[in-house]
């Protein structure tokens, strides 16, 4: 890695300003409004210094900050890079405002144990950005296993048994990915004795024999896979939508899953380079479990009456065109894939935050028993119609950006085949969400009188997430620069 | 004075302690408690000390009286003695901080010089295997420490004797199979010390009665470990025995069994003989696979929370068990740094039962619910965080022995025992989790009047910052290990495996 | 062989005592018996030590001034003896251990029969 290294301690305030508003939070148990403004300072501050890390990132000057040595050989060390600040931007912009969503639906509905809720989303957000600053492998496992767990009370939340059992299941599946990530970095720390993040992977020089190479990439697979929502390793998410919305918002579209995804990419480039990949034949298999991915999740959300879980499904199936175009192995296919990580992020949030807002205001969760409700919110609807266009890739918006990108590189690579899977994945796109903006515009709905819009707290976060959609579509200038870095470090350009 | 007999010191200040207490408490009960308190501390002290001592000048030999081996006992201060006793006084330290209020409700008051004094004895016994350097001194010492151990359970619940029984005869079994092996090995040596044997040995060669002696003290160590399937008294035991016994039993006592394992298999008869001559490792590590899947599940099925700590910690012994058969380096460290890691975890989860049992009366899993949690919310917290750690968790402690132990499995392309670890892994959290569902998510017995009058009840400070210290020495520790790991045990290694770290 | 069977005769012995011994521990239900088979397992541990020190035509490890100091095949060894002294005291405190646990048992069960223990303990609301 030729870009110059500079010791900072701006990663570490970044992944640790969030974990020092969680004694704070504790504390105001009693004080509603003065936890809730330890959270929404804690955001901000985490957001302000991971902005504060882009100018770097930009230009070339990684901010470093490494500890001590956590197992022989390896520091505990954080990395700005360009791939981790976007993650990292990705992640703690949003979470103001989920934050400020958060604020709105816990009081919308007098949600019980917010105290407990809003301390371990702030750990969450430490163990995410640090994820994403991860600069080696043990590093990132401790991140990632902290976010596993520190999820879990909030998906279990409203502790019914269906939340417990949710909980399970999710334990269950990223528990035993967890296992499977550090079975694959001991062996690789058996076989190079370092596992620093490398562009072009750890083991260049090494002539990995094919009996050590695949398993070992499968264990990674399993490992991150999971947390991609990889078909057949998807089934948690669907479930774990039963947490409260925000949570499913923010971690289940955004931190969580994108962790997973980023891993996959950390993996794929950073661990076992392009080579070894496309020597083994491993770049097909992902290619072939991503095309599964997206087409059998779209075709599963159109089986959804349930909203969150219509989303879900999408979310699964969208996971997969990052997984796609990282498996392409090319520049423009990473940057079509890391401009979908942060785009996918923007609209499915705006989306979410939709189907909370119906869900307080009007306690309704399924398709349909929407109609009408454009109505009543107009500017819910309206976002969620922002949102939906642009996960159908419709241009201006985002994700018609972050898809022409992907599927240029799909044809550029000589797979066109590829390019008509993500045109095909649009228009099933169109078929599960676009008639939920049908029905809620242009058909009446029942039990409807006297109801208004959603409370401000969420209203404006949801056409913030809508509008930044459209932003990014028209000036997506930063990310893509982010983006372009990063491939250059990789590919040459 | 102190630092020529520094070997010496732990176990006579122990022995001392265990002599003094019934006639000092004769006058004044309260003595007892003292007596034991500062005895354990001083003990700790120089362990600790010893472990400086050892960083500077290497291996510490004492010659009791004077007289040099073979013909005198030896004690021998090398990282791992100096390691293990250190971990062991020190643990027992911070459990007869909280044993002060469990043993005052446990036994009856007459009792309670007579605990202590056996208490004493039950260190001076353990300290004495781990420092000694004469095969039958170290019988000696087991026996003492067996047998205050029998009495220390025997007065617990209504069916602890019968389990102090069971485990009295099978660890007679075990130590009368352990002095036989001496034996065989004393008729063709004539020595009974173990750097002697040592070299001595080879010259001998692998007859059948030199192999016999190596699988009779290893079934006796494997005994005293509870290696799967010599496991047999240690649910009861365990389950039965008074709180402060079950304390000090579950982080300290197996753990000299293994110690026993290691020195003789890797300091005695040496690596090749135990892995090539006579594959015994290779037996061990099998057994103690098994015994890591038999206790994970048995574990799940238990309702008494002291029970399935118990099964818990036959699985645990079985990764040590593993990284001893395992034979490599990687596997050695893993295997003694969990000696630390586990005892410190079993420690806290085993205080925390104390705990339920003091405030709730009860430590039955079907009985917990989120009231007890409310009543006792930093205990709770203290077993989520050793229960973490239980499943492997980074940063906490249990995470660095299950790395250290896949290095190893992967370094003998041992995979199935790399599956092993990693699936407990997924066990642990079961059955764990059972637990903290209970105790987070469970809506309590009462209903919300009840709540609002019922305060919290946690217990005594001497109970509770114990089990905290202990609980947040989880995750320090975890952070240090490569402190503890590259400064002092990487000496330890045994000739023949040493390593150094990239 | 006739060396083998005969010349070794002490050491069958220890060997049949042994089994005795074990078997007494593991067959035996009644837990006196299981003591008894203890003490003679233990005692065939002691035993074979004794033997081991012996040698042919050597006498009492007692300095003998008609034979003098030079010759050591001339006594039999002392060290497993005294060894064999300590390994005694164990097993006495032992069984003194052992039948201190049985009064308790008897006490609170009025059975010293393995099974019908076992049956009381399963049955025993603790």
């Amino acid at each position: 890695m030729s870009a110059p290294a500079a010791p900072s301690l701006l990663p570490l305030l970044a992944v640790l300003v969030s974990l020092a508003a969680v004694p704070l939070i504790l504390l105001s148990s009693r004080r509603p409004r003065l936890r809730e403004t330890w959270t929404l300072a804690a955001a901000a501050a985490k957001f302000g210094l991971v902005l504060a890390l882009l100018p770097g990132a930009l230009q070339g000057r990684i901010a470093v900050f490494g500890l001590f040595e956590i197992v022989p050989g390896v520091r505990l060390e954080l990395r700005a890079d360009p791939l981790g600040v976007l993650f990292a931007l990705v992640a703690s912009g949003l979470w103001i405002l989920t934050s400020l969503y958060s604020i709105g639906y816990t009081r919308g509905l007098n949600e019980h144990k917010q105290t407990r809720y809003f301390a371990f989303f702030a750990v969450c957000l430490s163990a995410t950005v640090g994820i994403a600053f991860a600069a080696n492998l043990v590093t990132f496992i401790l991140f990632y296993e902290i976010l596993t767990i520190a999820t879990y009370p909030l998906v279990i939340h409203k502790e019914t048994p269906e939340a417990v059992s949710a909980g399970r299941k999710y334990l269950a599946f990223t528990l035993s990915a967890g296992v499977l990530l550090i079975a694959a970095a001991a062996w690789s720390f058996l076989l190079v004795g370092d596992l620093d993040f490398k562009p072009g992977g750890i083991f260049t020089g090494l002539a990995l024999a094919g009996k050590t190479a695949v398993p070992l990439f499968l264990l990674f697979l399993g490992g991150v896979g999971v947390k991609s929502a990889v078909m057949p390793l998807h089934s948690w998410l669907p479930a774990a939508m039963v947490a409260p919305t925000p949570v499913s918002a923010l971690l289940h579209a955004v931190a969580v899953v994108k962790a997973g995804v980023f891993g996959l990419v950390r993996v794929v480039v950073f661990v076992f380079g392009p080579d070894l990949l496309r020597r083994f034949h491993l770049d097909s298999v992902l290619i072939v479990l991503a095309v599964t991915t997206i087409l059998v999740g779209s075709l599963l959300a159109l089986r959804q009456d349930n909203l969150k879980r219509r989303l879900a499904y999408s979310t699964v199936s969208h996971l997969s065109y990052i997984v796609l175009g990282t498996a392409l192995l090319s520049g423009p296919a990473i940057i079509g894939a890391l401009l979908h990580l942060a785009f996918h992020a923007t609209m499915k949030i705006t989306l979410f935050f939709c189907a909370g807002a119906i869900y307080v205001n009007l306690h309704r969760e399924n398709v349909s028993e929407l109609n009408g409700t454009g109505k009543i919110m107009p500017w819910t609807m309206a976002a969620f119609t922002l949102g939906s266009l642009g996960l159908c890739g419709v241009p201006p918006l985002n994700g018609f950006v972050s898809k022409w990108f992907l599927g240029s590189a799909a044809v550029g690579s000589g797979r066109p085949l590829l390019a008509g899977v993500l045109i095909l994945s649009g228009l099933l796109n169109a078929a599960y969400l676009l008639p939920i903006v049908q029905r809620s515009f242009f058909r009446r709905g029942s039990g409807l009188e006297g109801r208004r819009e959603a409370s401000p707290w969420m209203v404006a976060p949801l056409v913030l997430t809508a509008v930044l959609s459209l932003a990014l579509g028209l000036f997506p200038g930063t990310f893509h620069q982010l983006a372009v870095r990063v491939a250059a470090g990789l590919f040459g350009g | 004075m102190i630092p020529t007999n520094a070997p010496a010191l732990a176990p006579l200040i122990f022995l001392l302690a265990a002599l003094i207490i019934p006639l000092a408490a004769l006058r004044i009960r309260r003595l007892a408690y003292v007596l034991a308190m500062a005895a354990a501390a001083a003990a700790a002290a120089v362990s600790v000390g010893n472990i400086f001592r050892v960083l500077e000048s290497g291996t510490v030999h004492y010659r009791f009286g004077g007289w040099p081996p073979p013909l005198g006992i030896e004690y021998v201060l090398d990282p791992l003695s100096a390691f293990i006793t250190a971990v062991i006084n020190l643990t027992a330290l911070v459990v007869l901080v909280h044993a002060r209020l469990t043993v005052a409700a446990d036994l009856p008051e007459r009792k309670h010089v007579p605990y202590y004094a056996l208490v004493m004895l039950m260190m001076s016994g353990f300290n004495g295997i781990v420092l000694t350097g004469d095969f039958f001194n170290l019988y000696v010492f087991l026996e003492i420490a067996s047998l205050s151990l029998y009495g220390l359970i025997a007065v617990g619940d209504r069916k602890s004797p019968v389990a102090a029984f069971r485990y009295l005869v099978i660890g007679m079994v075990g130590g009368g199979f352990y002095l036989l092996g001496v034996g065989f090995l004393y008729i063709n040596s004539g020595s009974l010390n173990m750097a002697d044997l040592k070299a001595i040995l080879p010259a001998v060669g692998a007859r059948p009665e030199i192999i016999v002696a190596l699988c009779f003290m290893v079934l006796g160590f494997g005994i005293k470990m509870a290696l799967f399937p010599l496991h047999g008294w240690l649910p009861d035991a365990y389950t039965y025995a008074p709180t402060a016994t079950s304390s000090l039993m579950a982080p300290i006592g197996t753990k000299i069994g293994a110690y026993g394992l290691l020195r003789v298999l890797f300091f005695v008869f040496g690596v090749n003989f135990v892995t090539r001559t006579v594959p015994l490792a290779q037996v061990i590590s099998w057994l103690a696979a098994a015994g890591i899947l038999y206790g994970s599940i048995m574990a799940m099925a238990q309702d008494e929370l002291k029970r399935m700590l118990a099964f818990s910690s036959i699985a645990q012994v079985g990764y040590i068990g593993l990284g001893i058969g395992l034979a490599n380096p990687l596997g050695l460290l893993g295997a003694v740094l969990h000696v630390l890691n586990h005892g410190l975890m079993k420690a806290c989860l085993f205080l925390v039962a104390g705990n339920f049992r003091m405030r709730l009366g009860h430590s039955r899993i079907r009985a917990l619910d989120s009231g007890a949690r409310r009543r006792m919310p930093w205990t709770s917290a203290a077993f989520t965080l050793a229960a973490l750690s239980m499943i492997g968790l980074p940063p906490t402690v249990g995470f660095f022995s299950k790395w250290y132990l896949a290095l190893g499995t992967i370094r003998n392309r041992s995979w199935i025992f790399l599956a092993v670890i990693l699936a407990s892994s997924l066990l642990n959290a079961v059955y764990f989790f059972r637990v903290i569902e209970r105790l987070y998510l469970r809506p309590a017995m009462q209903d919300n009047e009840a709540r609002e009058t019922e305060g919290r009840s946690e217990v005594a400070p001497s109970m509770l910052l114990p089990t905290l210290v202990l609980a947040l020495s989880l995750v320090v520790i975890g952070l240090l290990n490569v402190v503890i790991v590259k400064g002092l045990l990487v000496r330890f290694l045994p000739p023949g495996l040493e390593f150094a770290f990239p | 062989m006739h060396d083998f069977l005969v010349g070794h005769y002490f050491y069958w012995f220890i060997f049949l005592l042994m089994t005795i011994g074990l078997a007494g521990i593991i067959l035996k239900r009644n837990l006196i018996k299981k003591v008894i088979g203890m003490s003679i397992l233990q005692v065939a541990i002691i035993l074979f030590f004794v033997a081991s020190a012996s040698k042919w035509d050597a006498t009492v490890p007692i300095l003998d001034p008609a034979l003098g100091a030079a010759d050591v095949t001339k006594y039999i060894n002392p060290l497993p003896h005294c060894l064999m002294l300590t390994a005694i005291v164990v097993g006495v405190a032992t069984s003194g251990v052992a039948f201190a646990l049985i009064i308790m048992i008897w006490r609170r069960f009025r059975t010293l029969d393995e099974n019908e223990l076992l049956e009381k303990l399963k049955n025993d609301p603790d």
